[in-house]
């Protein structure tokens, strides 16, 4: 019946596994982006919306707003296009819970687990397919973003620093939605994550300085994680400077490098642990 | 024969989800190249066996071994002479079925040339080869459930197992796969297959488990579970509706101690489970005749494997 050799590794050392480990990941990497090139429209539907939000602030109440103390609207394109990178990065998480859940509703996760593949390359390799969706995500906006008339003001270095930030809230942010793809029971349930996304994504500094808000959604607003990656990369493009009155704004950079961290801390293990639960 | 001889073996398995006990003591011995079925109402507890014996969960209690391995501690070797068709198409929609099995056989670590070469083959064997380079979601349900099916064949795996395959599949979807299925058992395959329907298991099996609440309930030949249960029936066809009556009252007198003649709903023909057919079927003619009643119809009948069904799990409650 089979003309095939069919002759699959058989070689069980830690060395084999190691690389089969990497290998899986890749063929995982592969499908997922295979998916993107067969659907682009996907990047439509996912990059809507920031991109409608963004240009519903930047020319209807951008104009309204005095972000660099110079009078209302000036500098606000400056001011809100970091804001829509971090939003965009912030909620990446949905992306990840939606593709998560619909692996597990359609028995990929069963028969994958009942291969003899390096089980752990289902999640290495959702993670770094979103790293790779995630920087053409950011390519796309930072074309828009010219097109709209904003430019990076510092070095190259710099640049390239801020997106490194922003990639590293993406990356945190994927063991969230590993965590949630694997909670939840579908995945249409997976799409009303919206509904903690949409919070996560707005209370904070991308569009509206907290110190515009109201006190104590103005503190919360400043202390969220997107609002530290928003204020960094805000510093290293060389965005007119903000005032602000909260003492987590003015330490934006370290706040960007760590809350990832303690993210990451948080969900790595929790989602590892929930992945390892799929067998009880 | 010796247990080496048989491709699944299962000793005891229980299983328990909070309050609900999935599995409670399931036994199981499937010999090597049959097909066996694994029948049960929903939430009998036929996904949980699967899921246990393709090393999806493990076990509460009990051990089992496929293809030779312990479940527990060889798993790694059970999952490269396994193939399983889960209760959901694990199809991926939106590549090609070319890309779905080239992407499974890398993954099975086959080699990238032989994946390849592999996928043409089981797109060929699986009568897929015209729709090779769509996409799934413009596939009908059997094409899907072929390309499933299909996809948990790349090793040639010794023992296969399949959980519902035909549900939610149209008539034609479901022969489809029944073909597929019986050509692998042809080729030498086990075959561990659960389904609620009854016809599948008749037509596809070499032996039945019936279980229920995690149970086993009987086992047996799908000949063998029809006469079990249900012994032959004796029914006649009346030519006058005014003529029923008396043939009631044959069958009554004809039938196996405890059963009485029910009517059907057309009002014409009446039947009676028998204990001996043969000699019940004479008496009854023999009767007729002597009453100068003519009828349209008269014979025995085995039961169909849905009756058989509900007797077994109605006498295991
Ligand atoms: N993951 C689970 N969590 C809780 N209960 C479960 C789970 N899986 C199965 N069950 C329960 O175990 C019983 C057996 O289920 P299952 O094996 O799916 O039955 P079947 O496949 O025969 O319909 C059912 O009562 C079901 O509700
Ligand atoms: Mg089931």
């Amino acid at each position: 019946m089979t003309t095939v050799d069919l002759v699959p590794d058989m070689d069980d050392s830690l060395a084999s596994r190691a690389k089969w480990a990497v290998v899986d990941s890749w063929t995982v990497v592969l499908q997922e982006l295979t998916h993107l090139v067969r659907q682009p429209s996907t990047f439509a539907w996912q990059l809507g919306f920031p991109i409608v939000m963004v240009l519903m602030f930047v020319y209807v109440f951008g104009s309204a707003m005095d972000v660099s103390g110079q009078g209302a609207g000036e500098g606000y394109l400056d001011y809100a296009m970091p804001g829509l990178f971090a939003m965009t990065m912030a909620f990446g998480f949905m992306n990840t819970a939606f593709a998560v859940a619909l692996t597990k509703e359609k028995g990929f996760i069963d028969r994958f687990r009942s291969m003899p593949m390096a089980s752990s390359a289902v999640v290495t390799g959702r993670g770094v397919a979103d790293i790779i969706h995630a920087t053409v995500d950011l390519t796309i906006l930072v074309v828009i973003a010219l097109v709209l008339g904003w430019r990076p003001g510092g070095s190259l270095g710099d640049t390239l620093a801020a997106f490194a930030l922003l990639l590293w809230l993406r990356l945190a942010l994927i063991f969230v939605g590993i965590q949630l793809g694997l909670l939840v029971k579908n995945s249409e349930m997976a799409g009303n994550l919206f509904a903690l996304a949409f919070p996560f994504g707005m209370v904070s500094s991308v569009f509206a300085p907290p110190d515009l808000m109201a006190g104590w959604l103005g503190a919360i607003a400043a202390w969220n994680p997107v609002s530290s990656t928003a204020g960094a990369i805000r510093e290293l493009f060389a965005s007119p400077a903000v005032p602000s009155g909260y003492w987590i704004e003015e330490h934006a950079t370290t706040a960007a490098v760590i809350w990832p961290a303690v993210i990451l801390a948080a969900f790595l293990p929790l989602a590892v642990r929930r992945y390892q639960r799929l067998s009880r | 024969m010796s247990r080496s001889e048989y491709a699944v073996v299962a000793d005891g398995l229980r299983k328990r989800y909070r309050d609900t006990v999935a599995l409670d003591d399931l036994h199981l011995a499937v010999p090597r190249g049959t097909v066996y079925g694994l029948l049960g109402p929903n939430g009998a507890g036929k996904t949980t066996a699967v899921r246990i014996l393709t090393t999806l969960v493990r076990s509460d209690g009990g051990r089992a071994e496929v293809a030779g391995y312990d479940l527990r501690t060889q798993a790694r070797l059970v999952r490269r002479r396994i193939g399983l068709t889960g209760q959901q198409t694990a199809v991926d929609d939106s590549i090609t079925a070319r890309q779905n099995l080239v992407m499974f056989g890398r993954l099975f670590h086959i080699g990238k040339e032989a994946a390849r070469r592999r996928a043409g083959e089981l797109l060929d064997q699986f009568g897929l080869a015209d729709a090779a380079d769509k996409a799934p979601k413009t596939f009908s349900g059997g094409m899907r459930r072929r390309l499933d099916l299909a996809s948990s064949m790349i090793l040639a795996p010794e023992v296969l197992f399949l959980d519902e395959p035909t549900t939610g599949l149209d008539p034609a979807g479901r022969r489809e796969v029944w073909q597929q299925v019986g050509k692998l058992a042809a080729a030498g395959t086990t075959v561990l297959l659960t389904t609620h329907y009854l016809d599948e298991a008749d037509k596809l099996c070499d032996r039945i488990g019936v279980i229920d609440h995690g149970r086993n309930v009987v086992e047996d030949t799908p000949d063998g579970l029809k006469r079990r249960i249900g012994n032959e029936r004796l029914e006649v066809v009346a030519a006058e509706p005014g003529d029923l009556a008396q043939i009631t009252e044959l069958l009554n007198k004809a039938a196996a101690s405890g059963r009485e003649a029910t009517v059907d709903s057309t009002g014409l023909a009446a039947s009676v489970a028998v204990s001996d057919g043969v000699l019940a079927l004479t008496e009854v003619a023999v009767e007729l005749r002597e009453r100068g009643i003519t009828v349209a119809d008269l014979g025995l009948r085995r039961p169909t494997l849905d009756e058989a069904f509900l007797h077994l799990t109605e006498g295991a409650k």
